[in-house]
């Protein structure tokens, strides 16, 4: 494992006595796109703010490269951040925008302003020294804030939601935009986000997290296909979240139907969350599934199909391209290695999916 | 017709600003260019040149300007202070500093008054602590301060104002890019609170150019301002309507030109000013 760039050790912080984050340990490393993900009121943004500075942990430490920073102003850490809503000085054009942090560094002219041309050239800006903040679009301006940022050639870019202002197309060009940037300046990018689109697009990395827990850190693709709870299986995309009872090894019952799956060490008879992606749901001829089920609505959704099929008392989810009309009797099979199984929750705090 | 519909309900204000606004000023710009037999003249409009008038008209502008520059530098202090408190707290706090607003402007200038006497609270209170008595009373310092006072949270809310719209993050991108306090003061606080200032300067500085009543129960007769001159050529034994007409309107321009030029040298920044 590369080295420990940013640790959080023991961070616990409190606003009156809401408790945001509690007894957080988390590990950044160096050259990642590490994102925070997770509903708002998480403590995502608290994360990244006591990380840039701008929040003291109640107790516990913030370590960059092994020295403790948890007193250091924003100012003395090798990091800049990324305003939700831009943060730029409006009363400034882009140059002087740009140049503010190189300005109070007291560099030569001459640097700041082919560091302010190549900041722009970055982000696809080039001839905006002079333009005002409020003659830019959302994106333009967001843009800057990212130049801005950089020129300062931080360790550590710290982002938080900040393409949540812009609309839909608009944000996944900017994903891209992200994409590029991070691997054209090789430097540590840490995300904050609640769009899990966003999060499995962007990231290598994405911590998710609820009611001040982590709730499961992974690649996205593991945090897609293997969900650790309930919650990580509702918050990233659609699922059918079911009980269940482990029976034994590679063995599950669903709703009194017995379904094989290759998951193993659970024991024997034990309650579990059973989690089938709709998109995993095969639908076939009454009888040639495993279950047997009646379609009760079906919504047209550009790629696919959206459908509720009604089976075993469950209305289950099923994403296809093929139609089957409701009120249509119909099968479902669902490969075994599609099922996931995921232990119960153990205290009151891992199980908020209802409360969305 | 809806047009019109609308219109009539502005026009209880029209009527009443036609009957004390429009004809005055224009029974004024009448007076102004007439003398007493009806003829036309520039006498009154040049006797602001006059000794007698552009004495008190310079002390006058320097003791406005000396009043604006306290209420500001007494404001912005302060309304930096209140703009960090969160909003429910604030709009409290805020309330204690407009609350001399709601007294008569006339009562609150009578208490200074007995603070300020020779024999009132101020030297009573000196007294007991073993201090000589100072006389203010009667003199420009206390002309001063009561207008300073009096005009005080017509500065201090604009500016206020404008400091709580600032974002918080946007003082937290300064900081992140390793602006300290005070750069962040001169370079971020004061420029995005510029519109802020100007109204409060506007609204401090205009109305204290043409002050008298307080300097009438403050200053005695011993400070006597371009506002006390008018206000004798319309009122005392000897009145003279054309003349007091003729000095209010070279005040009046001259407040203009004083305000273009201010704006001039605030280009840019959008000018909020109310005036």
């Amino acid at each position: 494992m590369a080295n420990k760039l940013i640790e959080l050790k023991g961070i616990t912080k409190s606003f009156g006595d809401k408790t945001i984050l509690d007894e957080m340990d988390l590990f950044m490393n160096e050259n990642r796109f590490l994102t925070l993900l997770g509903p708002s009121g998480c403590g995502k943004t608290t994360t990244l703010r006591i990380i840039g500075g701008f929040e003291m942990p109640d107790s516990g430490k913030v370590l960059f490269e092994g020295r403790d920073i948890t007193n250091t102003p924003p100012n003395g850490r090798p990091f800049n951040t990324v305003f939700q809503k831009y943060a730029l000085f409006t009363h400034m054009n882009i140059e002087e925008n740009i140049a503010f942090g190189l300005k109070i560094k007291n560099k030569p002219k001459s640097y700041i302003k082919d560091k302010v041309k190549y900041a722009l050239k970055l982000v696809n800006l080039d001839g905006f020294e002079k333009r005002m903040p409020d003659s830019l679009s959302g994106g333009q301006q967001q843009r800057i804030a990212i130049a801005r940022a950089i020129v300062n050639e931080p360790r550590v870019l710290l982002l938080d939601e900040p393409l949540g202002a812009l609309d839909l197309k608009l944000r996944q060009d900017m994903q891209y935009e992200l994409i590029r940037l991070k691997n054209e300046l090789g430097i540590t990018f840490i995300y904050v986000t609640h769009d899990q689109e966003e999060a499995l697009t962007m990231s290598d990395t994405i911590v998710v997290m609820n009611k001040g827990y982590i709730q499961q850190i992974g690649t996205p693709e593991d945090i897609y296909n293997e969900p650790q709870n309930a919650f990580v299986a509702d918050f990233i995309g659609d699922s059918n979240i079911i009980n269940g009872i482990m029976l034994e090894d590679k063995l599950v019952e669903i709703l009194g139907t017995k379904f094989q799956c290759v998951d193993e060490g659970f024991g024997n008879n034990t309650p579990v969350d059973v989690v089938v992606r709709p998109e995993d749901i095969v639908l076939t001829k009454p009888g040639k599934g495993i279950i047997d089920g009646r379609v009760v609505s079906a919504i047209f959704k550009g790629v696919h199909y959206e459908m509720e099929v009604k089976a075993c008392g469950f209305e289950w989810l099923v994403h296809s391209t093929v139609l089957v009309e409701p009120g249509t009797e119909a099968g479902m099979w669902i490969d075994p290695f599609n099922i996931q199984i995921m232990n119960k929750p153990e205290s009151e705090d891992e199980e908020i999916f209802i409360e969305e | 017709m809806k047009k019109l519909g609308s219109m009539l309900l502005a026009g209880p204000y029209i009527i009443w600003m036609v009957l004390f606004t429009i004809i005055p000023l224009c029974l004024i710009l009448y007076n102004a260019f007439t003398n007493t037999d009806g003829n036309f003249t520039l006498d009154n409009i040049t006797a602001i040149t006059d000794y007698v008038n552009a004495k008190p008209l310079f002390l006058s502008l320097s003791m406005s300007l000396v009043v604006t520059l306290t209420c500001f530098l007494l404001s912005f202090p302060l309304a930096l202070v209140l703009s960090k408190y969160s909003k429910n707290k604030n709009s409290i706090i805020v309330m204690v500093f407009i609350l001399p607003m709601w007294m008569n402007f006339m009562l609150r200038t009578l208490a200074w008054r007995l603070i300020l006497l020779n024999n009132g609270f101020l030297n009573k209170g000196l007294g007991i602590l073993g201090f000589d008595p100072v006389y203010l009373m009667n003199t420009k310092a206390a002309v001063i301060l009561g207008t300073a006072y009096d005009y005080f949270p017509f500065m201090l809310l604009p500016i206020y104002n404008a400091l709580v719209k600032i974002d918080k993050d946007v003082i937290n991108a300064a900081k992140d890019l390793g602006a300290t306090s005070f750069v962040i003061l001169k370079r971020i606080m004061l420029p995005l609170s510029l519109p802020g200032i100007i109204s409060g300067i506007t609204m401090v500085f205009v109305p204290s150019m043409s002050e008298f009543v307080i300097a009438d129960m403050l200053g005695g007769n011993k400070v006597y301002l371009i506002g006390n001159v008018i206000e004798q050529a319309f009122n005392s034994g000897y009145a003279d309507v054309h003349l007091g007409s003729g000095l209010s309107l070279s005040l009046m321009v001259l407040i203009i030109i004083s305000m273009v030029i201010y704006k001039l040298f605030d280009k840019g920044e959008g000018g909020h000013g109310i005036w």
